[in-house]
Formats: structure tokens, sequence, C-alpha cells
């Protein structure tokens, strides 16, 4: 009979403004990531920007095959090849203790991506949660033996310090009976208990960004709900920033402090969470938002849908990405150019011709 | 880049009042299952004895009127595939009887057919999968997809096929010429519409999806729902919508089943069941839906505890162990399935004396949003803007 894991209490969540936290600790800036294969360039990610504050929740949505799982493995460099970072840069600043000067300045893109230092920030100050559940542990090992080798790679420590400290997390995120789970291997877990586990590991070396994919696609949506709130719950303690991916809006608005929409590779708006849902600037956000159902709207009317479909990545349209798709697109402008991400003064940058006239430099070449 | 798709013809929105649903509640049902259980054994030694019984699908009973859609939702494993199945006879089940009312009006057991007879009753029920990748072959084109199943029923005419498949493919929204494409040369939403049209050959009454948009992306998904409400409504057709998405559900069903470890454990009218739930696992349910709007940021609350093992489950109320409002009786006496209100069926020991949660008010969904251009109710999008075709890797027509 399985015991009860210990619900954190429930609490809201609420929205923090980026002028609270501080000076961002992660900058990806104009990020390429390109798949080079015999039948054609995917241009997965192709010149993708956005900051990340300490202590605070960016979401990103956009649609299956947009770049979003692409974007974030090419920040902790665990893109594999045929895939390559072609341009950009993704500056990671350690924040300092008790909100000192950041110790360490860095740029990601930079580093080897098998060498040692990236390998001590990954696990470490940034911490992975992948889109595979399967994928976090191995079935050959317990977890808890797994959780003790990433906490004693970053950290020096005996085997008996990490395996307390291992069981600690694992209390911590409301794993039942720790001890006991401890020497479970990951295939005899439930959906939601794996979870728990796998967040156990990632934040097992307090770092200083969690990247989750996905944490909570594959899972019912009682698990889903325990496992937002726990993330909330350990956000508000440890305040970790944490950058998570999704594609139920759902889930963005209960969770994200700013939001990143994404299309075809390419950051198309972002901005606080309650701007992208009250006023969405860029048309593909907006037939984004009108194209879910929700349990509040109008029952078997029609939905809205947005024209066409999404394009096939080795053939990606010249100009705006969205500009086949958009009800407003401008002959001779949209199908040309690049729009470029202005941001106004107003927070929420938009790359969009309806909303100023800077085209991208290179113009996508 | 994937061939376009055809804008459907201007939908009405269909009005909410009961009689103008669709749904004809005069005749005898379409479909009844009554009692139907589904146990899987379990082998287990080596001499592979059955050493237990998975009871996925345990005693349980619905209705589906003439045009309309009754969803079944409940968390991963209660149940929802199986009893499926067993409506179309993919798989036999244990007992139980699921009553079809033929076009000729004669009520026959689906259960009890002899696999001989099951052919007719598959050209009145059909099923739509999950996965619009695995389900087509990819070495037929799509007028050998669309069209076998006439063939199968003995349409030897292949410019009747033909023709056939045409008005189906322009049904769902694709051209006709592209029946002599092959279903690689479509996107993930097209494939769906291929898997409909298919489905739709023999002009069926009732039609089973399985998680039919579940793995498709907000955008897609919300075409192929129009898609599903424009046919029932066109081809006055049946549906038994199997989801687990409870936004979709509420969306698109007449009424809703909730299952709990192989039982129906609330049935009742869709807004009823969302607004006033008379079962604490619907209430939950509905609890953790995550609500789109950021200025409803409420506390999260899940469900404690695992889903009870079919294979073991507890004694009395199978959701005894994971309810906050569980009395001794609940660990003794199984609730049976009572109708508590008009047409609202729970099984649970304090359906009358508890007042649960549903979704709340509407206030959300009522404000304005801001205007999209092309993307109202009102104004269907316009066709896509033709984009110049890139060479092309698709098998020629
Ligand atoms: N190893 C690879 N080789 C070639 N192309 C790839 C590879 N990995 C990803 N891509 C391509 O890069 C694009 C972006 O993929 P990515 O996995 O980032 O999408 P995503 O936004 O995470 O989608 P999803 O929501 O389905 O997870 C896709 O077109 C994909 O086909
Ligand atoms: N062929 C089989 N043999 C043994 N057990 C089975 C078989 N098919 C299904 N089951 C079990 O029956 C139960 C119900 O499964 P079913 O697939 O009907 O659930 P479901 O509600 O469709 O779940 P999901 O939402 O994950 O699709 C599960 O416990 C499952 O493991
Ligand atoms: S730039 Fe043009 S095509 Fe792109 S979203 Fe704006 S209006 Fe539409
Ligand atoms: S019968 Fe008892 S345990 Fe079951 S749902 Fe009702 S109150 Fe809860
Ligand atoms: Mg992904
Ligand atoms: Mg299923």
């Amino acid at each position: 009979m399985q015991q009860t894991p210990t619900v954190p209490e429930a609490r809201a969540f609420a929205v923090r403004s980026r002028t609270d936290l501080g000076e961002p600790i992660l900058s990806v800036r104009g990020l390429k990531t390109h798949f080079v294969m015999d039948e054609g360039t995917v241009r997965a990610v192709d010149g993708v920007s956005f900051d990340v504050h300490p202590g605070e929740v960016v979401g990103i949505v956009g649609e299956s095959g947009c770049g979003k799982s692409v974007a974030l493995k090419s920040v902790l460099r665990l893109i594999q090849k045929p895939g390559r970072i072609v341009a950009g840069e993704i500056m990671y600043r350690r924040p300092g203790r008790n909100g000192a000067r950041p110790e360490l300045e860095l740029d990601l893109a930079t580093l080897p991506p098998l060498g040692r230092r990236i390998r001590q920030i990954r696990g470490g100050d940034i911490a992975l949660i992948p889109q595979e559940p399967m994928a976090s542990f191995s079935p050959l090992h317990t977890i808890g033996d797994q959780i003790v080798e990433a906490i004693r790679l970053h950290d020096p420590m005996s085997v008996a310090d990490a395996r307390k400290l291992a069981i600690a997390k694992l209390r911590e995120v409301g794993m039942p009976s720790p001890e006991q789970r401890f020497r479970a291997y990951s295939w005899q877990l439930s959906g939601g208990l794996r979870q728990r586990a796998i967040i156990a590991m990632a934040l097992s070396c307090n770092p200083a960004i969690l990247v989750a994919d996905e944490p909570t696609t594959a899972i019912d949506v009682t698990t889903q709900a325990q496992v937002l709130q726990l993330l909330r719950v350990l956000q508000q303690e440890h305040g970790s920033a944490i950058v998570f991916i999704t594609h139920d809006l759902g889930v963005i608005a209960q969770l994200a402090d700013h939001v990143v929409v994404m299309y075809l590779g390419r950051v198309m708006e972002q901005g606080p969470v309650r701007s992208i849902f009250h006023t969405p600037r860029h048309p593909y956000t907006r037939a984004l938002l009108q194209s879910v159902p929700s349990v509040h709207s109008e029952a078997r009317v029609q939905l809205p849908t947005i024209a066409g479909g999404i394009p096939h990545p080795l053939y990606r349209p010249p100009g705006c990405p969205f500009h086949p798709r958009c009800p407003d697109a401008m002959p001779g402008t949209c199908d040309v150019r690049v729009p470029a991400m202005v941001d106004d003064g107003s927070g929420q940058p938009v790359a969009c011709f309806l909303h100023h006239d800077v085209a991208e430099a290179d113009d996508g070449a | 880049m994937a061939p376009e798709t055809t804008p459907l013809p201007a939908a009405r929105p269909i009005a909410r009042s009961a009689d103008a649903t669709g749904v004809d509640e005069s005749r005898a049902p379409l479909l009844e299952v009554r009692n139907l259980r589904k146990h899987f054994p379990i082998k287990g030694g080596f001499l592979q004895r059955t050493v237990g019984l998975v009871k996925a699908v345990d005693d349980v009973s619905f209705k589906v009127f003439d045009g309309e859609i009754l969803s079944l939702v409940g968390e991963s494993g209660c149940g929802k595939t199986t009893t499926a199945r067993c409506v179309i006879r993919a798989i036999d089940p244990t007992s139980g009887e699921v009553l079809f009312r033929r076009a000729d009006g004669d009520v026959v057991d689906v259960a009890k057919l002899r696999d001989k007879q099951l052919r007719p009753i598959w050209r009145d029920m059909q099923m739509i999968f999950q996965d619009p990748f695995g389900s087509l072959n990819p070495r037929k084109n799509l007028l050998d997809i669309i069209g076998e199943p006439m063939f199968v029923q003995g349409v030897r005419s292949r410019q009747k096929r033909m023709d056939r498949v045409a008005e189906l493919l322009n049904l769902v929204g694709l051209r006709p010429e592209y029946m002599h494409r092959y279903p690689h040369a479509f996107s993930g939403g097209q494939r769906q519409r291929i898997v409909i049209a298919r489905a739709l050959t023999l002009e069926p009454r009732l039609v089973i999806a399985d998680e039919a948009v579940s793995a498709l992306d907000v955008s897609v998904q919300a075409q192929i729902l129009n898609l599903l409400l424009d046919l029932q409504r066109r081809l006055e057709l049946s549906y038994l919508f199997v989801a687990h998405d409870l936004s979709i559900v509420k969306h698109i069903s007449h009424r809703v089943a909730v299952m709990y470890v192989g039982k129906v454990v609330e049935l009742a009218r869709t807004d009823a069941l969302f607004t006033r739930p008379k079962h604490p696992y619907t209430s939950a349910l509905l609890a953790a839906v995550p609500v789109p709007d950021p200025d409803q940021r409420a506390a999260l609350q899940g469900l404690p505890g695992e889903v009870a093992n079919p294979a073991a489950p507890p004694p009395g109320c199978y959701f005894h162990p994971r309810c906050p409002f569980a009395v001794e009786v609940c660990k003794h006496e199984p609730p049976p399935l009572r109708e508590v209100e008009p047409d609202h069926f729970v099984a649970c020991h304090r359906a009358e004396e508890l007042t649960l949660d549903g979704i709340g008010e509407l206030e959300s969904a009522l404000r304005p949003r801001p205007d999209v251009p092309g993307a109202t109710p009102e104004a269907p999008p316009p066709a896509p803007p033709d984009v110049p075709t890139p060479p092309s890797r698709e098998v020629p027509s």
C-alpha cells in the first residue's frame, strides 16, 4: 500500500516584478543553434535573446518543434552533432554571497562542451530536469546512489554526508519514506514520485537556476498540480530562478513571472505574465491564447484557429517567420525583412512590424 | 512545407440550450453499455498461472443518444481505453452488454456477436486512435487508406471509391487532389484529419475517439475540435470521446462520465458536472486544472496519494484512501452509482450532504479579450496565403 506523500502547504503564488529582482544572472543574446544535415540546415534556434533574473520564474511557450528544448539545451551546452551553436552569447553571472557582486562572469557559449568548467556549472549552478523523465536516472543504479554521485561531483564531501543530504532533499520534495525510497530504482516509482526524485536530484546542489523541460507534461492533472505547487514552494524557499518549458498556457499562467513566446526558432514576444495574457501584442501570441479552450469558455462554439500549418523546419519562410499565417501580414515588408525584437520601454519587447520598423541587421542570412 | 488545408465552410456557433444541441433523447439510445467488465489476468510463477486480476473496467454503464457527445475522463490507467475497445469489440469484454441500435432500428448486443457478425457493426461504429503517425500505413496513398474500409465492405469499383474519398477529403478540409499523396507529406494535424476521414468513410453513426487530439499542438487541436463539432452537427454523429484534458472535455461534450479505477464515479450533463460536481474525486480533478489566467493564481491542490492499484483496490469506496470526506462506512461499503438528481449519477455515500467546489464563476471567460483580427468566432480565418512551395521531396502525385 502506498504511503501518502506530504503535500506542501497550499499557498498562492504572487507574480514578481523584474524591477525587484536585480541584475540578470543569465543573459542569452542572439543565440543561434543549427543542425547541418545532408538534406539541409535546420535553424532550430535562430536568434534568441532573453534574460533570467535571480529568483525569477521564466516560462517558455510555443508549439512543437519551435526550438524550445534546443534553446535550453544550448544554454547547458548539451547540443550534440550535427547540431552546433553558430552565433550568440550565453552570459552567466554566478551571484556572490548575500547579494554581493557576481563572483563569476562567463560566456557559456565559449566553453569547450566536454570540458570540466561546463560540467561544474551544469548540475552545480544550472540544473536540468529533462523532457524525457526516463533520461534522468539510469535504471541500473538506485536513485539514492545517483543523487549522492551528483552531489559529490560538485561538492567534495564524504559519502555518508552526501547520503544524509540526499535523504534530506528527498524529504523536502515530499517523497514518502525517503530512507526507503533512497534504495529504490527509478522504474519502481510512479510517475509523480519519479518526478519528485528528479527534482530532488536537480536541487541537490542548490543551483542558482533550475531548467525544467516540460516538467509536468507526462503526468496526470492531479499529480501535475502537486508538482507545480512543489516547484512554487521550493522556489520561494531557495530563491532559485526557474526556467521552464511548457505548451500548457494554464501552467504558464500559474507559475511564470515572465513569459517568452517562441515560433520557428525565434522569440516573437516576451514580457511579464500579466501583460502577455491580458495585452498580447504579437499576432502569434494573440492567436495562440485564443485557440485553447478553457473550462471557463463557452462550450461547443468554433474555436479561433491559426490559418495554415507550421512550415517544414528545412523550409523556413523568408522575412517574419509567422508571415504565411499572419492575418495582419504586410506584403512587401513582412515577407522580406526579419523584424527585430524591440522594447519600446514597456518591458514587453515584440518582434513585429505592426509595432516598430526595425529589421534584423543580418536579415536571417 | 505541408500541403495546405482548405478552410471549412463558415461555422455557425451552436446554441447552448438543450434542444438546440442536436441531441435526440426521444429515441432509444444509440448505444447503451450495461455492467461492462473487463478483467485482465495477471500471470505469474513459472507455470504462468493466473495469480490475480486487473479489473480494468469494473461494472460500467452509460448511454449515448443520437447526436450526443459523451466523454470519458479520468487519470491514466482508470480504464478509458479499455472501455472504448470493449465497446467496439477490439477486445472481448469479460461480461456485460453493449447494446447498439442498428440503422434498421434493431438493437444488438455487440458484446455477444460472433466475429463474423461484427463486420456490419463496424460500418456503424468507427474508432479514431490517438497516434496520427502510427495509425496510417506509410506505403499507401490517401485513396487506399481512406477507401480501404469500402473495399473491405465489398465496394470493388475504383471510381466509386475515388468519388467517396474526394467527398471525404473535402469534408475534413483537405484538397481532393491530395488523394494520390502519401501520409508523410502531411503535418500532424492533417494526418489526424486523414484518420478522421477514414473513420467516416462508411458513414458511421457512432465515432469512438480515443485521445484524438491529445498529441496535437494547441492550434492544430483547435482545428480538429472544430472539425469534430462541425461533423457532429452536419452528419448527426454521436461520439464516445475519451480524453484526459478537462478543458477539452468541457468544450466538446454534452455529458461526461468520470472514471476512477475501472468504475464510473460520476455521470452528468457537462455544465452540472463542472459547476456542481457531486463526487469528491470530480471536484479534486477540477481543482487541479491550472486556470489560464495569471490574475487567478490559486493554491494548486493536487490529490494526496496514488491512484489505487486496479489489481488490488482497497475495500469499500476505491477512492477512500485519498478522499478528504471519507467516513467509516466508506472503508467497508462500496458506494453504488445512484441518480441523486435527474440525470446526475454519483457513486458516493455522501453525495447528498456534501457541497463541493466546481470550476466557479465564468468571469474570466466573459471578460472581453483583445481583438484578434481574423481569429474571432464570427469570422473564420482567411485562407492561408499561397506560400511559395519549396522544392518538394514528396512522392509525386
Ligand atoms: N538532433 C537533431 N537533429 C536534427 N534536427 C533536430 C535535432 N534536434 C532537434 N532538431 C530540430 O530542431 C527543431 C527544434 O526542436 P526542439 O526539440 O527544440 O523543439 P521543441 O520546441 O522543444 O518541441 P517540443 O514541444 O515538441 O518538445 C525541430 O525542428 C527539430 O526537428
Ligand atoms: N492488455 C492488457 N493486459 C493487462 N492489463 C491491461 C491491458 N490493457 C490495459 N491494462 C490495464 O488496465 C488498466 C486500464 O488501462 P487503460 O489503458 O484502459 O487506461 P486509460 O484510462 O486508457 O489510461 P491512459 O489515460 O493512460 O490511456 C491499467 O491498469 C492497465 O495497466
Ligand atoms: S511582422 Fe508582419 S507577418 Fe510578422 S507578425 Fe508582425 S504583422 Fe505579422
Ligand atoms: S464514498 Fe466516502 S470515500 Fe468515497 S468519495 Fe464518497 S465520501 Fe469519499
Ligand atoms: Mg521540447
Ligand atoms: Mg488510454
